[in-house]
């Protein structure tokens, strides 16, 4: 094939993608019914709105302690979640991952299992799990628990055939026992990514556990949907912005925390 | 005295596949022998075999004495700490330091709740300290592996094989993935673990001249079948092309008449 005609089909090929998004886009757009100018032009009359009634009013701030300490609650509950979840996940983890797995059969339940954890939406969770605990914590931690679990197996099945199976192979080969091998060469190996994703998961919890407190009547989610039915927008918003600045702290500190370990 | 003796071993993978096909050699104790052999040959499956890293189709395996397709559990493991290994990529533990990498060298001979705490005798230690002294590497010991060149971590590999105590090492393209200079301070090493230590050492090449310059014996596999077996200075050229098949067939009849003179 001489160059141009190469060249001439490339073009071709990126234009007739772009013309599939823009179809796909339009027509969306038409059975929807959707009307982007209006839709656009309603953004300066919605924003306008929201800054006279979003910002946060001395009443507001007075209940800032109440607010904190019901973050404090979440951001917790969000880490023993986390912490657990990973636990039980790097077992799981273990036992599917093709390197580590006792028994060739284990392999396709154990990622079946996490594909299900994971699968389903932590709101979900949250919504079933109401009926065997009820609006209490438990629901929440549980809701939390399950999709880090699901979400940590999945992850550190990958990372450990990655990045573990070499030195497996050289430990079985000096006659090491499985305990061994795991507790020296796969969990030290693969232990700084058990950890980024950890804390990831726990920066993903704290905002996840906002709507499952809205579901579950806890925490900071709680609060947000009492103040917002009572109509006290002000002091709803600040506990998004409290919520927010938490979560940027803790992402800040975590960064700083894999920077070291990676 | 045989240390080693195969006979007609086989290795199918899924049924169908012969990775090995009624393969047959022995090895007497203290010998160096270099298995060559183009990629895909059965190289490396022929090593895992021995210490039983994979399982064995059919055949027989003598390793000093005792047969190996039937071992399972601790005996496995018992055999198993008498061979040492080593890899092409090293396979070490990169985030550990090189001490902690030798030491697991010693895993082998703990029960379960010593391997799983990592708990190494004082005089474990001592002769870690010692095999490294030997390899040259006292300066990096407390250096985490992923700060080492090539050629120094496979050393650490060699190390943590020789704390094992082995009668024999397998070596598995140790070379392959190292720079010419550190290449031939690997191989010099390996001969002299052969001579000094008497430790028998097999070791897969796909160099040829490396393997000419080295072993004292040279087996030819090709498509999974022994197709030579013997001294390099016996080895002609139509046998060199034989084990490698036409493809690489020229090249190496040039490093042959560059090497073996």
């Amino acid at each position: 094939m001489p160059p141009d005609v190469f060249f001439r089909r490339r073009r071709l090929q990126s234009l007739l993608f772009f013309a599939v998004i823009g179809a796909l886009t339009y027509g969306s757009i038409v059975i929807t019914q959707f009307d982007v100018v209006q839709g656009i032009a309603a953004v300066p009359r919605a924003f306008v709105w929201a800054v006279a009634n979003f910002i946060p009013d001395e009443r507001a701030w007075s209940r800032l302690p109440r607010i904190l300490e019901k973050l404090q609650e979440t951001v917790l509950v969000s880490i023993a979640a986390s912490t657990v979840a990973a636990l039980f996940g790097l077992g799981l983890a273990l036992l599917g991952a093709n390197t580590t797995r006792p028994h060739p059969w284990l392999s396709l339940p154990a990622r079946g299992l996490a594909s299900i954890f994971r699968n389903i939406d932590v709101s979900v969770w949250a919504l079933i799990l109401l009926f065997s605990f009820g609006q209490s914590g438990f629901t929440g931690f549980f809701a939390l628990f399950f999709v880090t679990f699901g979400f940590i197996t999945r992850v550190m099945i990958e990372t450990i055939d990655e990045i573990g199976a070499d030195s497996v192979e050289a430990l079985r080969a000096t006659g090491a026992g499985y305990g061994a091998i795991i507790s020296q060469s796969v969990i030290p190996a693969c232990l700084p990514q058990l950890i980024s994703w950890l804390l990831y998961m726990i920066e993903t919890n704290i905002r996840s556990a906002t709507l499952v407190g809205i579901l579950t009547g806890t925490g900071i989610g709680f609060l947000f949907d009492l103040y917002f039915k009572n109509f006290s927008y002000g002091s709803a918003s600040l506990v998004v912005l409290v919520t927010v600045v938490a979560v940027i702290l803790i992402e800040m500190l975590s960064n700083s925390i894999r920077r070291t370990i990676l | 005295m045989a240390l080693l003796e195969i006979d007609t071993l086989t290795k199918r993978y899924g049924g169908e596949t012969l990775a090995l096909d009624s393969v047959s050699f022995s090895v007497d104790d203290g010998e160096f022998v270099a298995i060559i052999g183009p990629s895909g040959a059965g190289k490396s499956t022929l090593l895992r075999c021995i210490n039983r890293l994979i399982d064995i189709s059919d055949g027989d395996i003598r390793f000093d004495g005792m047969s190996v397709p039937q071992l399972r559990g601790a005996a496995l493991r018992r055999h198993r700490t008498r061979i040492g290994m080593i890899f092409q990529h090293y396979n070490l533990v990169n985030r550990l330091s090189v001490i902690e990498n030798v030491l697991h060298g010693r895993l082998g001979y703990k029960n379960t709740l010593q391997g799983i705490l990592g708990l190494y005798s004082d005089a474990e230690k001592r002769e870690a300290v010692r095999v490294l002294e030997t390899l040259g590497l006292s300066e990096q010991m407390y250096k985490r592996c992923d700060q080492l060149s090539g050629g120094q971590k496979q050393r650490v590999g060699i190390a943590r094989a020789l704390v094992q105590q082995p009668k024999m090492l397998l070596c598995d393209e140790p070379i392959a993935s190292l720079d010419p200079g550190s290449a031939k301070v690997i191989m010099d090493t390996l001969r002299d673990i052969n001579t000094t230590m008497g430790i028998t050492v097999l070791v897969n090449l796909h160099q040829v001249d490396v393997a000419l310059r080295y072993a004292r014996r040279i087996i030819g596999i090709n498509r999974g079948q022994v197709v030579y077996d013997g001294s390099p200075d016996t080895l002609t050229n139509a046998q060199i092309y034989q084990i490698y098949g036409s493809e690489a067939g020229e090249l190496i009849l040039d490093l042959k008449e560059r090497y073996a003179a």
